[in-house]
């Protein structure tokens, strides 16, 4: 709860106005009754037109009050609770953009966006029901109550009576549907899963015909769904039935006891109407009560699951000594001193293996090795995208820990292995490398990504807009986006993870080129498959199994190393021949 | 989408946040409210039986207060004790018989509910299933989860209770009127003076609220996408830094929602107090008159007595319909955007005359294939190709050339504008989709994995293979040995799109499920782009023995893995500038033979 309170402080004004406002309506609200049983008895039958006209004056003025009272409660309470939710929202969205890649793989990206709309919203109804019902609730009975008392403390023994067995009735039923709510959001997440792999997969679906299978599979997390849905909210709507009989029963009591009491002459027709009419709403007060401790009880599986966001401590952050350093990355060397890395603290088996290497500054190195051999895990590492396990990465020989991550990050520019472009133009997802480019910054690095020509050819050129994940461009297209968004950067330091893989050869060269004249004092780091994009790097490391087990030029390599050779030979075999 | 969708137009379903220009279309509350009830419809039984129910639960609470005014008139002021006796137990039989139809009736209302919920749920995913690839080119995941959750909850919340409750107050409303006009036509007629009044009020209220539970609708499934899009990017946002400004971006959209979610509860929040107030100055006019009716005219007071309590019940139901009403209001907000994904036009059906593809040999051929995404802008210009039964077509070329785009043209997954495409001497629009889909296996240039077992994700490709064939084609595939490494072998779970695996590990295993298949035309798109040299060799003598027999279309840069080709297909802009065996294409001297030798500088 008390992690709730700084989303919640921009709306002071309305946490104390509207429950004070309520307040102003419920005393309106609880005349009312009198005054209608006043007009019957002492109006009506005593046949007083006066009496008649002003207590009924009188009802209409205090209507008047209650609706501007209420106007105004509903306005500060929709204020506050979207405005709570709002800022929530933002929280969590802000808590999510600290995470470290490992805080990432832990929550699927469906899961924690149901979080943020879906149960950010079931927590925005607890906060207007707090804020319009949670008071009004217990004055009403609270007033309606003493003035049971008043009218004839005999008949409101019905009320003690009634009071503990509804409330006995609710407690039992909310015991019970608690679990099923938070059952239900878990399985709300595995339908939203389902749809969100479709919705990524849909060409594999497509092209292995798989529909049917993927509706079963989605109508087996539906049906899970339902099935939790029916027991949770089956329990809920019985409180109102429950609380019907209970009231009739009180109703059908005080009618009995009244009546003998009238009977006796010590007790009148009016007030036993307006008796009903308290009781009535004493127990459709505890009913509202019950029915806002209900929905606290669903949003207590909402608010766990959103604390659990909230509550990740991100374990890739800024380090005091680091803030105060505000050291930045210029000249671009890069030192790997006994590296050991691996996922999970508790795997078994190192990723990577006692990795020493210097790269100087403006030094092109290129990595190579088999798939999974830790290529893309090793320069993951410069930019602490990951932590490493022991040992020491150092950048302008600091270590990486004792830069601020903006600060690191701002000095590594990272061409990811699995492309990732946004919906928006294609302007907005260059940008990303500077939100301040002018235009012939932006050309001029799509140029040398050898992007230009194709993004000209498109009808909107840098205006086009890309679908999600950028579906909508081929498979090169996409890297050589990635490639100028990152190149934009002009960074000290720029990594290229497999960046080219879709690019066809004289392309790639062309890039390499490009890349080689304007950003020559850049230390690159290249990993790729084909030799030929790596033959002429200053270094070339050999990584197999999360080892180095070879390193340095091309001409070196090839004279020492016989994987080295292999891979070589693997690629040149075919024109050998040709020759 | 009724109009075609381009590159050049701005993609329906793509957030607001970036210049989009939303627009809302008007729809009909009643057509939504026709196709919501053509679903509820499905239980019509349990229906009627919930609607008896109700009547039963309605009419005791109606008898029962009436009962009040003989109770008091016959029984109190006579001073009749055993008689009050009688009347009482009668009540409390009637009371407990409304209560119990008042459980059942509410138990059964969840299970249709969510019945009707869960069917509406399925409908939509189904019609996504069916939906073509352009459709998903242009809308972003989150916003269409967004329709999963946020939308069907509203409806959920709806049908669970406020449907019923609609229809009680209403019928509450219409029996109290019954005996109000039965009691006094005169008083019904002053009570029912200050109706219109409501009436009017509650109009322009619901006229908004309406509004912008629809705009509050469609704001929430763009925080929706543009969430999910930026968490499963996440890891591009922290390369570059790029936290603060999709915070930013973020707060846009999120104050946004924010606005019309205030304007909406707002509306729908202040309906009910002011009717309710309404109701109490009702009463207060009611009481005067009727005061004045008893003190001229002699009303009885009894009946004064229970027509004021009908006067105030009179309130109950209208605060509750109001109420409804609203939540009725947000619920059709969220449907009106369900059916508009279900009103999608879907891949176009197979010919009524369609014929199943069967015993196929693989003889593949275009003739003068004219394509384009969109229709304005051709990609494939006039491609005519030939692939007989067990050969093996490579294309290479420049990327953007249009390889990819051909391959996607053989399954269907876009239509071609012009030209001819058979498989077998069939043209493939005359094919049922499916068994034409069926009879080939592709391995996509995107890897793409599902969140379960290695062994389920290789399986994808042929159901009912057996562990054994799943395992002999990672094994052909040269993905066996990192599987066996992993620490549950098959049985290791992949998540998030086999994020926990290399790059080059997707790609095997992408290409074990479509090696399971086993099909008859094999389509690889840079299949092996991300895989070194060495572990593609193994992959390639797999692929050679997998190919035997069968055709195959095959995409890659890497020349050395198609020189083996029977004919090779030199792509350059949409148009196949050389074609032929890698031999005859390096004696051309052309434009193949520049790309190979460029590969080796
Ligand atoms: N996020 C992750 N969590 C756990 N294991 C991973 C993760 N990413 C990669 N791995 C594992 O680490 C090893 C090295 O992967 P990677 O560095 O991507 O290889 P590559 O050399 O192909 O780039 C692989 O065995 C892979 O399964
Ligand atoms: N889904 C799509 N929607 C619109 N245009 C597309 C789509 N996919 C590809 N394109 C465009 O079609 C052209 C050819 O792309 P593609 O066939 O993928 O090339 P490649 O030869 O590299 O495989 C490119 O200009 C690309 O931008
Ligand atoms: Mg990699």
């Amino acid at each position: 709860m008390k992690k709730y309170f700084p989303y919640l402080l921009k709306y002071k004004k309305a946490l104390w106005l509207a429950p004070l406002l309520v307040i102003v309506d419920v005393v309106c609200e609880i005349f009312q009754p009198a005054l209608m049983s006043k007009i019957v008895d002492q109006g009506i039958s005593q046949k007083n037109l006066h009496y008649i006209l002003t207590t009924g004056g009188l009802m209409v003025g205090l209507s008047i009050i209650a609706i501007a009272a209420n106007v105004g409660n509903i306005y500060y309470s929709s204020t506050a609770s979207v405005g709570f939710s709002a800022e929530l929202r933002k929280g969590m969205f802000n808590k999510i953009q600290q995470f470290s890649f490992s805080n990432l793989d832990k929550f699927s990206s469906s899961s924690l966006t149901t979080r943020l709309t879906n149960d950010v919203n079931i927590l925005q109804d607890v906060i207007v029901m707090l804020l319009r019902l949670l008071i009004r609730a217990p004055l009403m009975l609270l007033f309606a109550a003493i003035i049971a008392v008043q009218i004839n403390a005999g008949l409101a023994t019905v009320i003690a009576i009634a009071i503990p067995v509804l409330s006995t009735c609710i407690y039992f039923l909310l015991r019970r549907g608690f679990p099923f709510f938070e059952k239900m959001q878990k399985r709300l997440d595995k339908v939203n899963a389902v749809v969100q792999e479709n919705l990524i997969n849909v060409r594999v679906i497509k092209s292995f015909v798989r529909e049917d299978f993927e509706k079963k599979k989605f109508g087996g997390a539906n049906e899970d769904l339902r099935e939790m849905s029916v027991k949770a909210s089956g329990i809920v709507v019985l409180i109102m039935p429950v609380m019907q009989l209970v009231m009739n029963v009180s109703i059908v009591a005080i009618v009995w006891f009244g009546g003998n009491k009238i009977i006796a002459g010590t007790f009148q027709v009016g007030q036993l109407m307006s008796f009903i009419t308290y009781i009535t709403q004493i127990l459709m007060s505890l009913t509202m009560l019950s029915m806002t401790i209900m929905t606290f009880s669903r949003a207590g599986a909402s608010s766990e699951r959103i604390l659990e966001v909230l509550n990740t401590e991100p374990d890739i952050i800024d380090s005091p000594l680091a803030k105060e350093k505000d050291l930045h990355v210029h000249k671009g060397k890069v030192e790997f001193k006994n590296v050991f890395f691996k996922y999970h603290a508790d795997g078994s088996e190192y990723v990577l293996k006692n990795i020493n290497v210097i790269i100087n500054p403006g030094e092109t190195v290129a990595i190579i090795g088999a798939t999974g051999s830790s290529k893309s895990t090793l320069v993951q590492l410069i930019p602490r995208l990951y932590d490493v396990t022991r040992g020491n990465i150092l950048v302008d020989d600091a270590d990486v820990r004792n830069y601020t991550l903006q600060n690191l990050r701002n000095g590594v520019s990272m061409v990811l292995q699995q492309n990732e472009l946004f919906s928006g133009t294609i302007r907005q997802n260059l940008k990303w490398g500077d939100i301040n480019a002018t235009d012939e910054e932006i050309i001029a690095a799509a140029k040398d990504a050898q992007a230009h020509d194709f993004i000209m050819s498109f009808p909107k050129q840098y205006e086009s807009i890309l679908g999600q994940s950028g579906v909508n461009v081929s498979g090169g297209q996409k890297q050589r986006l990635c490639i100028a968004r990152a190149i934009l950067k002009k960074p000290p330091i720029l990594i290229l993870d497999d960046s080219t893989s879709a690019v066809d050869t004289a392309t790639d060269a062309k890039i390499r080129a490009a890349l080689k004249l304007h950003l020559h004092g850049t230390t690159t780091f290249v990993i790729a498959q084909r030799i030929s994009s790596i033959q002429s790097a200053d270094k070339i490391i050999l990584l197999d199994n999360g080892e180095i087990i070879g390193s340095g030029t091309h001409n070196e390599l090839i004279k020492t190393s016989s994987i080295y050779q292999e891979i070589y030979f693997s690629q040149q075999l075919k024109e050998v021949d040709q020759v | 989408m009724s109009e075609p969708t381009n590159i050049k137009s701005i993609p329906a379903g793509l957030p607001g946040r970036r210049g989009k220009i939303f627009v809302e279309k008007p729809r009909n509350s009643k057509q939504v409210i026709f196709r919501l009830w053509k679903y509820l419809r499905k239980q019509k039984i349990l229906l009627l039986i919930i609607v008896a129910l109700l009547l039963i639960n309605t009419t005791t609470t109606l008898v029962g207060s009436y009962l009040l005014r003989p109770i008091i008139n016959k029984y109190i002021l006579p001073h009749n004790i055993p008689g009050l006796a009688r009347m009482i137990f009668l009540l409390l039989g009637i009371y407990l018989l409304g209560s119990i139809a008042g459980i059942f009736q509410n138990r059964l209302m969840i299970v249709v509910a969510q019945k009707t919920i869960s069917i509406i749920r399925i409908d939509l995913f189904n019609r996504i299933q069916s939906l073509p690839l352009k459709f998903f080119d242009t809308h972003v995941h989150g916003e269409l989860m967004s329709r999963f959750t946020n939308d069907i909850d509203n409806i959920s919340d709806s049908l669970n209770t406020s449907v019923t409750q609609f229809l009680a107050s209403a019928l509450t409303l219409s029996g109290i009127i019954v005996m109000m006009i039965y009691i006094s036509p005169l008083l019904t007629l002053v009570t029912l003076v200050i109706v219109p009044l409501m009436l009017l009020v509650a109009s322009q209220i619901i006229k908004r609220s309406k509004k912008f539970f629809t705009s509050q609708q469609v704001a929430l499934g763009a925080v929706n996408g543009f969430v999910e899009e930026m968490i499963t990017g996440q890891k591009v946002v922290k390369v570059f830094c790029y936290e603060e400004n999709i915070a930013k971006e973020f707060e846009a959209i999120n104050y946004d929602l924010r606005y019309k979610a205030t304007q909406a509860q707002l509306y729908s929040g202040v309906m009910m107090p002011v009717i309710q107030n309404l109701n109490t100055i009702n009463f207060a006019l009611t009481a005067a008159v009727g005061g004045l009716l008893a003190v001229l005219k002699g009303l009885d007071i009894g009946g004064l007595a229970a027509f004021l309590q009908y006067s105030r019940q009179f309130g109950r139901p209208v605060n509750e319909i109001s109420s409804e009403y609203n939540s009725l209001q947000s619920a059709l907000a969220g449907a009106e955007r369900i059916f508009e994904i279900l009103d999608e036009i879907p891949e176009i059906p197979d010919l009524p005359d369609a014929i199943p593809l069967k015993n196929v040999k693989g003889d593949i051929q275009f003739s003068n294939v004219m394509f384009g995404y969109d229709p304005d802008k051709i990609i494939l210009k006039n491609i005519s190709l030939r692939a007989k039964a067990g050969q093996k077509i490579a294309f290479v070329g420049s990327t953007g050339a249009g390889k990819t785009t051909i391959t996607n043209l053989l399954p269907r997954f876009y239509d071609i504008q012009s030209g001819l495409i058979t498989v077998d001497g069939i043209d493939i629009k005359k094919l049922q989709r499916n068994s034409l889909r069926s009879s080939l296996a592709m391995v996509l240039q995107d890897t793409h994995l599902f969140t379960a077992t290695v062994m389920e994700n290789i399986r994808y490709g042929k159901l009912e293979a057996t562990d054994k064939e799943v395992i002999d084609a990672a094994i052909l595939a040269g993905a066996d040995s990192f599987i066996t490494r992993l620490p549950k072998g098959y049985q290791s779970i992949l998540e998030n799109d086999g994020g926990n695996l290399s790059q080059g590990q997707r790609q095997l295993l992408n290409i074990a499920r479509a090696t399971v298949a086993k099909p008859a035309i094999l389509i690889l798109d840079e299949a092996t782009s991300s895989i070194d040299t060495r572990t593609e060799q193994i992959i390639q003598k797999g692929m050679d023995q997998l190919m035997q027999g069968r055709t195959s279309l095959v995409i890659a840069h890497r020349l050395s893995t198609v020189h083996n080709a029977d004919e090779i297909m030199v792509l350059e802009n949409g148009e196949i500038i050389e074609r032929g065996t890698h031999e005859a294409l390096l004696k051309q001297k052309g434009r193949y033979y520049e790309l190979y030798t460029g590969q080796f500088d």
